[in-house]
């Protein structure tokens, strides 16, 4: 991994409270257990879809624990589970978006995972690959238009993201205009059935920076500490008024894209098998273990009740009723609508 | 502030093996265009035609690039400010006034702006107004290329500062990069794009430095001299003819006059600024070059200033003595055969 | 039919496999781009297995990146190729609505004939699979205003071979759609041989005299259901499948309304300024004194898209019942 940087094997904490740390691995544990509870859910036949994000839980967890609530606007994609319980989506609501119920923050409209809540100032998106970042760069020019030192933006894509035109776009605007954004790509070496190699010609999207003008860095994704280092470091350096960086996590997805996909038609048991031995949950698990952050008994109680809450929320959700038909027809426009039909 | 344009004053030649007839047809190419650009703007203030747009100050660079271009083989995918490098491949001033006016006998039978040529005949590829829409086609007939395995042939796009802001510039440069296609990225840096400048149109001033991410060979050069810029643009165009894949290039010129004739450029930069940069006319200074070295005599740049008036005038005179195409001709080439508009 | 020809039962999303199959056997200047469609052979396996047969060079795995899909198809197709593009969902078309829109549909028309742009764009749309407000959009409103445009939108898979077929054969571009629900829903015998279906000509799938029925797609399918409902009721139905949405085919919409006076008109699309607004133009201008009853449209709500929760899903969508039901209403008139 080229220019990637590690926590150092003595246990750098970088400032990170005992708390915090076991505040990562349960944002960490409860986004594997959801996300597999999704899969378990559409292959019982009780939800139509559920996308996968295994393999992005350092990546996730480490970049919203430098993420500010109540301060900072994150603006992900469609797999960025664990973002959104890091900054504090719960898990009942990921399992109301699973289930489509009424009380869904988009009452049951959008795909899994496309969360939005304006309590948490996570941005609403659609499946549309990029069609979310040039809307973080409008974010993070109001903020530097009203003048609201402090806050910055955190926008999030996977490697295919930026082959699109608005991933340029993007990260150019806010080049020019020294935006508090940061451009965090969560590189997971595969878009749907698309390898890296056949994505660009180059290994690291870091070094896209350089051409926009902005600070480019590589990260292990599989380290939280390190992601929670790099993104820490660009979001300061956003919210003090020194413009907009690029952040590559290099991470792997662990599973198919999704419930309709099956990854054994594009790539290799091997690959994926290989990649496992490096699975950044127990890797950190261990650490916090092997740190003395936590005991044994300790960590086997965080994981009981990160199961206990979301099987919790899972029977929470699933008694919950849909919306109404009539609400195709809301929330059009401001006020009534009268659809032609 | 856009910068002014520096570059060495004339002095040795490096000639890059270039012929003194080739040399001289690089001046004769510089001065057809700045005759056929200003015509335009004359034919517009003349109320004769309703618009043109300038290119002056891209002289060097166009003329340059074009005598690295292999006629009959490259494919030429341009954008709307590239008259001298039509004209370089083989487009005729005929052809120039032709679209200027607006006539049937145009290639497009005057359906486009002026300067939007295309010729099958010389391969230069149809394109509209639209900023980097071109790009795309470009990569596409660089992969129509490798795909039947036609070594020896490349393609050349060219755009402005500005078109690199658009996704599709983006997306076309990382695709050649994927697929290693024979096509070189020709960037005419005129440093504005209608009123902006480069400090607001990207977050470091060099084009030419976005090719590492991409993963592909590229270079800046003096716009202003058209030999250094035959010999980069002769470089990258082999280099992808002999399955070496794309480069970036970026010459560094200016443009001296406005936009268009429908822009007025004292709105947005100063007359100090466009003196400025006019003190490195690529145009006089060349002539400077080869009159200094030898290759030509004051008396030979006379007569060929005058030769190249005279062939202006009269291809003027004859395009503007052509017809209009029929109001029928708006139905056609709709679609491949008969076509039965709804009206 | 008199004679019997070889043929094979196939779903539509099968007609869709033989027939780009057939092609790049035939014809080695076509290839295939878009996302996901080389390793792992489209997000249906439509072309499954293609890379391996003809090669990375003709089935190309593109990066995420859908106006350059189309650009570069573009440029292939105006030197010489003949590509086949694909967008993954109708809802990843918007990014390449200039490349289409802009410069496909003009290119000829822009250079005076000197330049074409042969190309066919593919892509699955519809609803009705819980695909939420990015997986089941209709798109063919958005691009049927164009001029240089052909956009065909078959329902079978005897029509989706002969349609695609012209497709790649025509010289212009075209804007394939094929509908995702019907995708293996619907089945039926597909000749071996080839042929193709002309382009612009709408098929009569049931002759009836005392309504009209004009649909395509998904709805094509269900609407021939309600017809032969009412059938029972001894009401006589003819249900117009168009098959190609631009060029439109105005005879057969014309005949069948003088004939059957009465004209319904069903599509999953919105119905503000849908397909079915031209159509219903087009009859009012040409034989508004032929009618015995208003033009009824009986089309998608006018909302953004269907939401992923399913009463939203089925709120949007129609359902045979409700096609039936707005028949009865109309022949009874």
């Amino acid at each position: 991994m080229s220019k990637a940087t590690r926590a150092k094997p003595d246990f750098e904490r970088h400032g990170l409270s005992n708390e915090q740390l076991v505040q990562m691995l349960w944002t960490m544990l409860m986004q594997r257990t959801l996300e597999n509870r999704g899969f378990q859910l559409n292959r019982q036949g009780k939800i139509p879809f559920a996308s996968a994000s295994e393999g992005h839980e350092a990546v996730q967890a480490g970049a919203a624990m430098a993420f500010e609530r109540g301060k900072d606007i994150l603006v992900p994609y469609y797999r960025d589970l664990g973002l959104a319980l890091g900054i504090g989506l719960t898990p009942y609501e990921v399992l109301l978006s699973l289930f489509a119920r009424a009380d869904d923050h988009s009452a049951g409209r959008q795909f899994p995972h496309h969360y939005a809540s304006r309590r948490l100032g996570l941005h609403t998106i659609s499946s549309v690959i990029a069609a979310q970042m040039p809307h973080a760069v409008g974010a993070a020019f109001a903020f530097k238009a009203r003048g609201e030192a402090g806050r910055a933006v955190l926008t999030t894509f996977g490697d295919g993201a930026t082959s699109e035109g608005e991933w340029h776009e993007s990260l150019n605007f806010a080049a020019v205009h020294k935006l508090p954004v940061v451009f965090l790509c969560e590189n997971n070496e595969w878009a749907i059935s698309t390898p890296q190699r056949l994505q660009m010609a180059v290994a690291d999207v870091a070094a896209r920076a350089e051409g926009y003008g902005m600070p480019g860095e590589s990260v292990d994704g599989f380290d939280v500490l390190a992601c929670y280092v790099a993104v820490k470091r660009a979001m300061d350096r956003a919210r003090g008024g020194g413009g907009p960086t690029l952040v590559e996590a290099k991470c792997y997805r662990f599973l198919s894209h999704t419930t309709d996909d099956d990854d054994r038609t594009y790539r290799s048991r091997e690959e994926v098998d290989e990649r496992r031995k490096d699975d950044p949950v127990p890797k950190f698990e261990r650490l916090l273990v092997e740190n003395g952050v936590l005991s044994e008994d300790e960590l086997v109680g965080v994981q009981r009740r990160v199961l206990a809450a979301a099987n919790d929320a899972t029977d929470r959700a699933e008694t919950m009723p849909y919306a109404e038909p009539s609400e195709l027809y809301t929330r059009l426009y401001e006020g009534p609508w009268e659809p032609w039909r | 502030m856009a910068k002014t344009m520096t570059s060495a004053a004339p002095g040795k030649l490096e000639r890059h093996g270039l012929t003194d007839e080739q040399l001289r047809a690089i001046f004769r190419n510089m001065l057809m265009q700045r005759q056929l650009d200003n015509r335009g703007f004359q034919l517009n203030r003349q109320g004769k035609i309703p618009f043109a747009l300038g290119s002056e100050g891209h002289e060097a660079i166009q003329a340059g690039a074009a005598m690295a271009f292999d006629r009959g083989k490259d494919v030429l995918a341009p954008y709307y400010r590239d008259l001298g490098l039509a004209l370089g491949i083989g487009f005729t001033p005929l052809e120039v006034m032709l679209s200027l006016f607006a006539r049937a006998a145009d290639h497009n039978g005057g359906r486009q702006f002026p300067n939007h040529y295309s010729s099958r005949r010389i391969g230069m590829m149809s394109f509209s107004s639209i900023l980097a829409a071109q790009i795309p086609h470009a990569v596409g007939a660089a992969y129509a290329i490798k795909y039947r395995k036609e070594a020896g042939r490349a393609v050349l796009v060219t755009f402005g500062e500005g078109t690199t802001s658009e996704g599709e510039w983006h997306e076309s440069l990382n695709f050649a990069a994927v697929h290693a296609l024979p096509i070189v990225f020709l960037c005419e840096n005129n440093q504005w794009a209608i009123s902006t400048p480069v400090d607001k149109q990207m977050g470091q001033p060099e084009v030419w430095k976005r090719g590492a991410g991409y993963g592909m060979p590229a270079e800046r050069f003096d716009g202003f001299d058209p030999l250094a810029t035959y010999d980069v643009v002769r470089r990258a165009m082999e280099r992808a003819r002999s399955c070496g894949g794309p480069t970036l290039v970026e010459g560094m010129c200016y443009r001296f006059l406005s936009h268009s004739t429908d822009d007025d450029d004292r709105t947005y930069r100063t007359k100090e600024e466009v003196d400025r940069n006019r003190q490195h006319d690529p145009v006089p200074r060349f002539e400077r070059v080869l009159v200094e070295n030898a290759i030509m005599t004051a008396a030979d740049v006379d007569s060929m200033k005058k030769d190249v008036l005279r062939e202006t005038n009269a291809a003027t005179d004859e395009a503007e003595a052509l017809p209009y195409a029929p109001p029928s001709e708006l139905y056609t080439n709709v679609y491949e055969g008969a076509y039965e508009p709804w009206q | 039919m008199a004679v019997a020809t070889p043929a094979k039962t196939m779903t539509n999303v099968e007609a869709v496999r033989s027939t780009l199959y057939d092609a790049l056997k035939r014809d080695d200047r076509i290839v295939i781009l878009g996302e996901d469609v080389g390793n792992r052979g489209n997000v249906f396996l439509i072309t499954k297995g293609f890379i391996d047969e003809f090669g990375p060079e003709r089935i190309i795995d593109t990066p995420i990146a859908e106006a350059s899909i189309v650009g570069i198809a573009i440029g292939m197709a105006m030197e010489g190729l003949r590509p086949i593009a694909e967008i993954q969902f109708a809802d990843f078309i918007y990014p390449a609505f200039n490349q289409i829109v802009g410069e496909a549909a003009k290119t000829r028309y822009r250079s005076n004939g000197e330049y074409t742009c042969p190309l066919v764009i593919r892509t699955p749309y519809g609803g009705g699979v819980r695909g939420a407000l990015s997986h089941s959009v209709s798109i063919e409103a958005l691009f049927y205003h164009v001029p240089g445009l052909t956009i065909l939108a078959p329902s079978t898979p005897r029509d989706i071979k002969g349609l695609l077929n012209a497709a790649i054969e025509a010289n212009d571009p075209v804007l394939f759609l094929e509908h995702k629900r019907t995708y293996r829903l619907i089945k039926d015998e597909v000749p071996d041989e080839y042929y193709t279906v002309p382009i612009g000509k709408a098929n009569v799938s049931k002759v009836g005299h005392q309504l009209t029925v004009v649909s395509y797609g998904l709805y094509a399918h269900q609407a021939l259901d309600a017809a032969h409902r009412l059938e029972e009721e001894d009401h006589s139905v003819e249900v117009i499948d168009l098959r190609s949405i631009r060029p439109m085919d105005r005879s057969t919409i014309l005949e069948s309304v003088r004939k059957t006076r009465k004209l319904l008109i069903v599509h999953e699309d919105n119905k503000f300024g849908g397909i079915g607004a031209e159509i219903s133009a087009m009859v009012a201008e040409e034989a508004l004194f032929d009618l015995d009853a208003p033009i009824r449209r009986l089309c998608g709500p006018d909302v953004p898209a269907m939401g992923y929760a399913l009463p939203l899903e089925e709120e949007f969508m129609i359902s045979t019942e409700r096609m039936v039901d707005a028949m009865r209403e109309m022949v009874t008139f």
